[in-house]
């Protein structure tokens, strides 16, 4: 109680609220426009946040964050466009719902499955933090090790139809970790003998240019492109009541949204797509599915708003982020000297609530900011694409030249731009190298210091939650291997069977 | 011959144009790598494997190696999507606002952060084809927001410009300090 307490002090000083607000009405107007979303905003102001105090910092963009995907519904449900990817479901039932003229009551119900999903998500944060608290001090190093070699497998594993791709570069990102002086024997890595790779390569310079500088390049290069003018009228409030009629539905995606965020590496996208396959499959109307259904569209909004506070429990009680954003986040806390990880919910109690409470303060303020400015908010999504990568690539230079005033930084983060660019015009993952950068600095301290105490393998994993974490690996492996055979039968089948054929684009075996 | 058939079907994936491109280049960097693993790291003597400072290099860029050569592999094996060369010309073009961004860098010290940054998004936005007043008022006016927020609000640490040095004595502490 008297951490609690604490931790309300600590949220109601006046930077803090204020970086509260700044963010969740920042990640609507952010997550609202399409092509920017919270990756892109969050590379830009993690150097600026550096000289807040950590917990102003990190409510600026968990609010961001926490936020992103409510604005994200907006163009989804009114033009078919999602404001950022995690929406893209979205628009598979919201938008026939604005074709028939349904367009407030989509966004109301949009609105209101994502409030629940948020606040579902921070209560079962707040329900499982005794039991955080308890088993985090059980994680020694080769657990976290462990749980990060399971977080690099699961991105990697995430990505259906591109495993060779994530694999190789993840393990470009963990070769990023690497470069520079090791910490250790004091040797130099991959240097090439040039001093400005002696202290390493930045993860923020290489998430600016793989996030922010390359959605610039990308939108100052492709065509010309600026959502159409649309107006929303009705009440926006009915949503919440309509709610109450799709709870079962709201229940499990917010529920199979917070199981996911936990799970490092797996976030948003599975989340969603678990929940509206169980909506599918349990509804009394599944054809209406793709074309309107209020279940649908409350299955995907509810389970992506899940996922932000559940994703901040692997990141809170391991120090390992499961995801690119939760990634970035970690950077603030070791800039502060705050370590995340099973001391801090013995150390720094307080600050754990604040957070919590950081999480549930924003929801309410975007859906209050939600519920009266929509409108105004359609009129800031007609920005045309390419003014829009104008505006990118002058932000992105703030966020890479504040970090020590460096032309090298610059030219890498250009470089990891034109790189990221690549990528996604492949439609290949950027996310697998943040993770490979960060977990690969993780697993390489974490296995040396396990296995200083290890006289023979099998002593890695003579701890009971060593143990579980490696029989899931191995679970995770075997079932990938086995989806991956069955997928390939069934496409041999269908090549069979030239009535059922099956083309090369839907042919995606090594996924 | 029916288990090449089956490995084709294995690796077979959607390709898009480019695709081979991409793999081949970083299947030689995976290569290139590998090759100075020997050269730019150190094997230290009376130190186990797991504590080598080459071990996780090495670990990293053997996972890169083999990916990558899997994943040009797929990209054998995948149907082609025509196309490649328009797509690496597209991804050469970003040179060009690479080189922008770079000269911005480099004038930043030099003019000062709120003057290169209100000449940069007007210089961009004619670039990429604004010519109305609106356009051109916004982008110097955004130019002059970002300016103004993150050095004069915010603080952020960006250097004051040379320039400022020879302005009247009346304003310089000023644009020495916010601008």
């Amino acid at each position: 109680m008297e951490q609690l307490l604490s931790g309300f002090i600590i949220l109601a000083q006046w930077e803090v609220l204020i970086a509260l607000l700044i963010g969740s009405v920042g990640g609507v107007i952010i997550g609202a426009i399409p092509g920017v979303g919270a990756p892109v905003a969050i590379a830009i102001l993690l150097p600026a946040t550096f000289s807040f105090e950590p917990i102003v910092g990190l409510t600026l963009l968990l609010g961001i964050y926490g936020s992103s995907m409510y604005g994200g519904s907006i163009p989804a449900i009114l033009i078919n466009t999602p404001g950022t990817a995690v929406n893209a479901l979205t628009t598979y039932d919201g938008y026939p719902m604005t074709k028939r003229g349904q367009g407030h009551r989509a966004l109301s119900l949009a609105y209101s499955a994502s409030f629940f999903g948020g606040i579902f998500s921070i209560l079962c944060l707040i329900i499982l933090s005794p039991v955080l608290a308890w088993i985090a001090p059980h994680f020694g190093s080769r657990e976290i090790f462990l749980a990060a070699l399971m977080g690099i497998i699961l991105v990697v594993l995430a990505h259906r139809g591109q495993v060779l791709a994530a694999g190789m570069l993840a393990c470009f990102g963990v070769f990023l970790s690497t470069v520079g002086l090791e910490p250790v024997k004091y040797t130099k890595r991959f240097t090439f003998d040039q001093t400005w790779l002696g202290s390493g390569i930045d993860l923020i310079v290489v998430v600016l240019g793989l996030f922010a500088i390359s959605q610039a390049l990308l939108l100052l290069i492709d065509k010309e492109h600026a959502p159409k003018s649309t107006h929303v009228e009705g009440n926006l409030f009915s949503g919440l009541k309509e709610l109450f009629g799709i709870k079962r539905v709201a229940t499990a995606a917010s529920s199979l949204g917070v199981l996911m965020g936990m799970i490092p590496g797996v976030g948003e996208f599975t989340a969603q797509f678990l929940s509206y396959t169980y909506a599918q499959k349990s509804s009394k109307d599944p054809d209406k599915f793709g074309n309107g259904s209020p279940e649908g569209l409350v299955a995907s909004e509810a389970a992506n708003n899940a996922v932000p506070g559940a994703a901040m429990i692997p990141l809170l009680a391991l120090g390992v982020p499961g995801e690119a954003l939760t990634a970035m986040m970690l950077s603030v806390f070791y800039v502060h000297n705050v370590i995340p990880g099973p001391q801090l919910f013995d150390t720094k109690l307080d600050f754990v609530f604040a957070l919590y409470m950081a999480l549930l303060l924003l929801n309410i303020f975007v859906m209050i900011f939600l519920l009266f400015s929509t409108n105004w908010l359609l009129k800031i999504i007609q920005i045309p694409t390419r003014f829009l990568g104008v505006m990118i690539i002058i932000l992105s230079f703030v966020g890479v030249y504040s970090l020590r005033n460096s032309m090298t930084d610059c030219m890498l983060a250009a470089g990891f731009g034109v790189f990221g660019l690549i990528l996604k015009r492949l439609n290949l993952p950027v996310v697998p190298i943040i993770l490979g950068m960060v977990l690969g600095g993780i697993m390489e301290t974490k296995f040396r210091t396990a296995m200083a105490r290890v006289k023979n393998p099998l002593d890695f994993i003579d701890r009971p939650i060593a143990a579980i974490l490696f029989v899931m690996i191995l679970v995770i492996l075997v079932a990938h291997v086995r989806t991956v055979m069955q997928e390939h039968q069934m496409n041999k089948q269908n090549h069979d069977d030239p009535d059922d054929h099956v083309g090369p684009e839907t042919s995606t075996q090594q996924g | 011959m029916s288990r090449i058939k089956t490995l084709q079907e294995l690796f077979k994936r959607y390709r898009r144009p480019g695709d081979i491109v991409f793999a081949i280049l970083f299947c030689f960097f995976s290569f290139f790598l590998l090759s100075q693993l020997e050269f730019q790291t150190k094997w230290v003597a009376r130190t186990k494997l797991y504590a080598q400072p080459s071990f996780w290099p090495a670990v990293s860029i053997l996972g890169m190696t083999i990916f990558s050569v899997l994943h040009y592999i797929g990209s054998l094996c995948s149907p082609r999507i025509a196309g490649r060369w328009t797509e690496v010309w597209f991804w050469l073009r970003s040179a060009e606002y690479v080189l922008y961004f770079l000269i911005y860098v480099a004038l930043v010290p030099w003019l000062g952060y709120l003057p290169s940054t209100m000449s940069f998004a007007l210089f961009l936005a004619l670039r990429v084809g604004y010519r109305s007043r609106q356009a051109i008022l916004s982008a110097v006016a955004f130019g002059m927001g970002v300016a103004i927020i993150f050095r004069a609000f915010l603080q952020v640490k960006i250097p004051s410009g040379e320039l400022y040095n020879h302005l009247p004595d009346a304003v310089r502490a000023f644009a020495l300090t916010y601008l």
